[in-house]
């Protein structure tokens, strides 16, 4: 098994039809993700790498069935087009999106919050690299190749590192049952803490790898949590040892801002919550073996 | 992206919240100009850079006469003024805001911050004005004020009433409180800030609330939205090579180390550095080329890392995933090509593309160091910096 996205996963990809929707859908595709339609408002009726188009995402869930909804659609717009998913029904929305204004996103977290917890919608990213269950569906923008299925989950703020970790995994025979991109902005729409308590219930994942980042809580809760209710083997690792105090380093939530804020801050925490620490980027491969034992 | 003191309340005002009289300038004479314009008895020259304590440092300074405006406006303009917030190297200040120095009663202190863990707005005061809030938070947690702003209906009344009771204000200054603390909302919100400090918000002498200092952040992200704050925008505030680096979209921060970086993506930016700095040596900068790099784009890059006069080798660390490493290669290839690199160059490329973006290196004729893995490629970089590798 996996979490949140399966082979069987109905998708569909808001900003479809653009430069980069369509390239990314077009992956998705060849990966095998279950995509059943696409939203350009306008477009409806059409047909787009044999989809059919819709113009609002309403009626494409009316239509298709789709549950989930990956977004490439531009940052003024994009906040509007997760509201849109999230009041329609979908039940994941992963938004690839760079560059959302923080305050849309404070809405965002907030509209999400008025529906019953029974119907709410998943969010994940913004401003993330999207989920993958190797072997099954992929719901975003990474390399499909280098990850083997298997039993480890992973969670990862940055893009590129969780790649590195992935390909580690890959060179040591290690497989992922799912990797969750949460972005790297200072308002995620889902933490790691989110994607913990799934992997936790997931009957198929071992052991979770969760790679942070400067700057923001969220490493913190995630370890609070992890020692007071995981039963399974977390390996933890925070970028950013050399970064310097007060300095934004690229993403918009990676800044050194307050207490605890810092890698040795939050890999320290780590630690004393349980967690095994990876001892350097090039070692997520090695730590999660020697965790696993494979 | 910041802005100075005389354009938060240049926002501030317009949105009603009530400042001291004050105008900018660029010279002494549009100083002593300003002075006579504002009229009034004293005034303070202020030094406009992007940084605070300001005061302690010798960047504002009290003027009785025309003649000592002046003087105090020839000291400053023209000169890096270092303040605890600035690091050794200072702001250059280019320009001083002339404002009219009212007697006031008491120093408030008034902030708004985008909580990020509370992913809410949320309002800060204190009766410690004239004070940094961290040392405030330090020594007197009890005198600080919080209110967290519901995003579906915004800030109430009632919570600036309760806040503006709690400063200990009687009912007159209050109300000009209530509505000072409504309208830097209002700001905030309205120009999609991050950050805002008001102080010290003074009480004046007529028990009017005004805002002595102003300090605001805004979210880039927002800018495209905003283009009355991003016309505010001063390169002179920044960094040579970032205020460049942003020219070209690219994500810089120098450092003081000597391998220049190029990575795609923060995380393995960051996580490169910390390779490097476990490998032995020590990262020049900070860059991140982002997504969907075209060469053009790596080849600005590599202009710029090679920039600094300390690099004494440069690694590029691409994992492919938006970006494809054939586009890479030949940007690495075309920036070759164009300019004298006199420093080594490691190469590490994987993801999508992988095959062809080496072939590309294999066949350019470059005198290339590659590399399979991070640690492979951060070993190398640090390596030929000493000096103890040399391209095949």
């Amino acid at each position: 098994m996996s979490i949140l996205i399966d082979e069987t996963t109905p998708v569909i990809i808001q900003g479809m039809t653009g430069d980069k929707g369509t390239f990314h859908a077009k992956e998705m595709i060849a990966y095998g993700t279950n995509v059943v339609g696409g939203v350009t408002p306008g477009k409806g009726g059409g047909k787009h790498l044999d989809r059919p188009l819709f113009n609002t995402v309403k009626e494409a869930v009316a239509a298709t069935g789709a549950t989930t909804s990956i977004t490439f659609v531009a940052p003024a717009f994009c906040a509007d087009a997760i509201m849109e998913a999230a009041d329609a029904g979908i039940r994941l929305v992963c938004s690839i999106t760079d560059g959302i204004p923080a305050q849309d996103m404070m809405r965002v977290k907030r509209y999400l919050m008025r529906y019953p917890r029974d119907r709410r919608t998943m969010m994940v990213g913004p401003n993330c690299a999207g989920i993958i269950s190797p072997g099954k569906s992929m719901l975003g923008i990474m390399p499909g190749h280098i990850y083997l299925p298997g039993k480890v989950g992973v969670i990862s703020r940055s893009g590129t590192l969780g790649y590195e970790a992935a390909s580690q995994m890959k060179a040591h025979g290690i497989g992922i049952s799912t990797s969750v991109g949460i972005g790297g902005d200072p308002i995620n729409g889902s933490s790691f803490l989110d994607h913990l308590a799934l992997f936790e219930e997931d009957p198929e994942t071992e052991a979770v790898l969760m790679i942070g980042e400067i700057g923001g809580p969220q490493e913190a809760e995630a370890s609070a949590w992890i020692k007071d209710n995981m039963s399974k083997p977390v390996i933890g690792f925070v970028a950013g040892l050399t970064a310097p105090k007060g300095r934004r380093m690229g993403h918009a939530g990676a800044i050194i801002s307050a207490a605890g804020d810092s890698a040795a801050e939050k890999a320290e925490i780590m630690r004393s919550c349980g967690l095994t620490v990876a001892p350097n980027p090039s070692e997520f491969g090695s730590t999660v073996a020697g965790v696993i034992g494979a | 992206m910041d802005v100075h003191e005389y354009q938060a309340k240049e926002l501030l005002s317009g949105f009603g919240v009530p400042v001291a009289k004050g105008a900018v300038a660029f010279s002494p004479d549009q100083a002593v100009y300003a002075a006579t314009e504002l009229g009034g008895w004293s005034w303070a020259v202020k030094a406009q850079i992007h940084a605070g304590a300001r005061g302690k440092a010798g960047g504002i300074k009290l003027c009785k006469t025309y003649h000592e405006v002046r003087e105090a406006a020839q000291e400053l303009l023209g000169k890096r003024l270092v303040t605890l917030q600035t690091g050794p190297e200072g702001k250059p200040v280019q320009r001083v805001y002339v404002e009219v120095a009212e007697p006031f009663d008491r120093e408030l202190y008034l902030g708004y911050v985008l909580d990020r863990k509370a992913e809410r707005i949320r309002v800060i005061a204190s009766q410690r004005g004239g004070m940094e809030i961290e040392e405030i938070a330090r020594t007197e947690p009890e005198a600080i004020l919080q209110v967290l702003v519901e995003p579906a209906v915004g800030l109430q009344a009632f919570q600036a009433r309760e806040l503006a009771f709690q400063l200990g204000l009687n009912i007159k200054q209050a109300q000009s409180c209530v509505s000072t603390i409504m309208n830097a909302y209002r700001a905030f919100r309205d120009c999609d800030a991050t950050m805002l400090e008001i102080n010290p918000l003074v009480v004046a002498k007529d028990d009017r609330v005004l805002a002595l200092d102003a300090k605001m952040s805004f979210d880039d992200n927002a800018l495209f939205r905003r283009h009355n704050v991003a016309d505010m925008y001063d390169p002179s505030q920044q960094d040579p090579r970032e205020a460049q680096a942003a020219e070209h979209n690219l994500n810089y921060i120098g450092l003081d180390g000597e391998i220049g970086c190029i990575v795609n993506g923060a995380g393995l930016a960051m996580a490169t550095m910390d390779m490097i700095k476990h490998a032995g040596g020590t990262p020049a900068n900070f860059l991140d080329v982002g997504g969907g790099a075209s060469p053009e784009r790596i080849a600005t890059a590599m202009k710029l890392v090679t920039s600094d006069a300390n690099v004494k080798a440069v690694l590029v660390n691409i994992f492919a995933g938006i970006n494809r490493c054939d586009w890479v290669a030949k940007g690495v290839v075309q920036a070759c090509g164009s300019m004298d690199i006199k420093v080594p160059l490691v190469v590490r490329l994987a993801g999508t593309n992988v095959e062809e973006g080496r072939k590309i290196l294999a066949e350019s004729g470059l005198k290339l160091i590659t590399a399979d893995t991070l640690a492979e490629a951060a070993q190398k970089a640090v390596a030929a910096c000493q000096g103890k590798l040399q391209a095949a």
